[in-house]
């Protein structure tokens, strides 16, 4: 099952983000971010650790609270009750019940969701744990926890995702899959954003938001990544443009 | 608010407990044990547990229930499960209303088991109705519960939540009537100790009173109850600082 956006909707931004701070005590985490996105791109976020990619997301999301500018999501504010359930979420941090079965836990979500029963096997089958479906998360290892996390993100396509690294401690083969499922996902208009730290990866985004120090240093087209700092390979692409700034 | 929504959260967290045998037994078993424990121990005192045995049995769900559930909400908040929440159609009043019907309902059988144990091994012969001792119990197990929801909001671990323990409780089992009597407490500490939720727990067990009386502790416990459930409600912040 695929949420539609409306046709008049559609061509409004997804993301639409003005000159966004956000301060933690005395300490800058984002400092005057500004970018939009439409329906059907799929973002690729990167940046060192500590650069503030899970604070955008958690702006994005409504559950940090902002500094000063503007962030509007489906032409609404964040965390706007309108707004809940039409983000798929997945932290760093698993954010699931260790005390309940694989089944028990997407269950309880696609309940909250208003989901069908088949939408739970529908996900659970897109994220390889049919086989596991009664098993206690807490016996589970850290990347079939993760992809219980992502399940529920998944529950009910929603027409915006918001991925926390999903795919970090995934085998190859699993990692391909989820990424050509995010891709349908975009292909059917919704808009994905995904951090991740794998570059290579990454670069399967037809968009990539570069964050340093809080500030955005680069946001256009791997492609565009490429031949900007003269590079053959995302790594040292990468590399050459943070040391660039410093 | 959605009733459907609330009884999911309900069934949710029964299912959790119900992967954790360990913990229903020590939540429905531990006051029953007390109450045995201390109606043992005045076995060469009669008369003893008749008067003490009822008070207890509105303090112990108290504390058990406040414990369980302060603990068991924090969880929420550290593992991200409640960030994830509230990206989603769940309101706060269902989240609270969750925990409170899962939590209430397993007061009402450990209320019903503490009770019947009482009256029958361990020979509680008490002046007082029995049902209204079983109702003060369950009412007891409520506040707790409530009182657990209101602080998780606050304290910001589950090892902060554990010392919320002896700074909330002990003060007023020391002023409720237990240790000594309310009526000869000094001025200042009588009227504290007349407004303490646990003091109502008390008052409510205590035979021969008036209707009216009764009807004015179950009042204040049951308003208490609210109370915590709105403060718990209210004070779960959505977005971090």
């Amino acid at each position: 099952m695929v949420a539609s956006i409306p046709i008049e909707a559609s061509r409004q931004p997804t993301f639409d983000v003005v000159n966004l701070c956000v301060k933690r005590q005395h300490d800058e985490i984002l400092k005057s971010i500004s970018f939009s996105a439409a329906p059907g791109e799929l973002i690729g976020l990167l940046g060192p650790s500590g650069s503030g990619k899970s604070t955008l997301m958690r702006a994005l999301l409504g559950v940090q609270a902002i500094t000063s500018g503007s962030v509007q999501v489906l032409q609404s504010p964040p965390g706007s009750p309108s707004l809940r359930g039409q983000i798929g979420y997945m932290a760093q941090n698993s954010a699931i019940y260790v005390d309940l079965t694989v089944e028990e836990n997407l269950r309880y979500f696609a309940g909250v969701l208003h989901q069908p029963s088949s939408e739970v096997t529908r996900v659970a089958g897109v994220v390889a744990l049919t086989s596991f479906s009664n098993r206690l998360v807490s016996s589970l290892s850290g990347g079939e926890r993760t992809r219980v996390s992502l399940g529920i993100a998944l529950l009910g396509s929603p027409p915006v995702m918001i991925l926390d690294e999903p795919t970090v401690g995934l085998d190859p083969m699993l990692r391909r899959d989820l990424w050509r499922t995010f891709e349908d996902l975009t292909a059917t208009g919704a808009t994905v954003m995904v951090s991740s730290h794998v570059l290579d990866e990454a670069a399967r985004c037809a968009r990539l938001l570069l964050l340093r120090n809080g500030s955005i240093l680069f946001d256009n087209s791997p492609a565009q990544l490429l031949s900007v700092a003269g590079c053959t390979s995302y790594d040292s692409a990468f590399e050459r443009l943070i040391e660039e700034v410093k | 608010m959605s009733l459907r929504r609330t009884l999911l959260t309900t069934r949710r967290i029964l299912q959790q407990l119900r992967h954790d045998p360990r913990t229903i037994g020590l939540l429905l078993l531990v006051p029953s044990a007390l109450v045995g424990l201390l109606a043992w121990s005045l076995t060469n005192d009669p008369g003893a547990f008749d008067s003490i045995g009822p008070k207890l049995l509105g303090v112990f769900p108290l504390v058990v229930m406040f414990l369980v559930t302060s603990v068991i909400t924090l969880r929420e908040r550290s593992v991200g499960t409640l960030e994830r929440l509230f990206t989603l159609p769940l309101t706060k009043a269902e989240f609270v209303a969750g925990y409170a019907f899962a939590f209430g309902g397993l007061a009402v059988i450990q209320s019903f088991l503490v009770s019947v144990l009482s009256y029958t091994w361990y020979g509680l012969a008490h002046q007082g109705v029995p049902w209204r001792v079983s109702v003060v119990a369950l009412c007891a197990a409520l506040l707790g519960t409530a009182f657990g929801l209101a602080l998780s909001a606050i304290a910001h671990s589950e090892f902060q939540a554990v010392q919320f323990m002896p700074a909330f409780i002990l003060p007023q089992l020391l002023l409720c009537g237990l240790v000594i009597p309310v009526g000869q407490l000094p001025t200042v500490l009588r009227v504290v100790a007349d407004v303490m939720p646990m003091t109502a727990a008390i008052h409510a067990i205590a035979p021969l009173q008036s209707t009216w009386y009764y009807v004015e502790q179950f009042a204040i416990m049951i308003a208490y109850v609210l109370a915590a459930l709105v403060v718990g409600a209210t004070t779960l912040r959505r977005a971090t600082k």
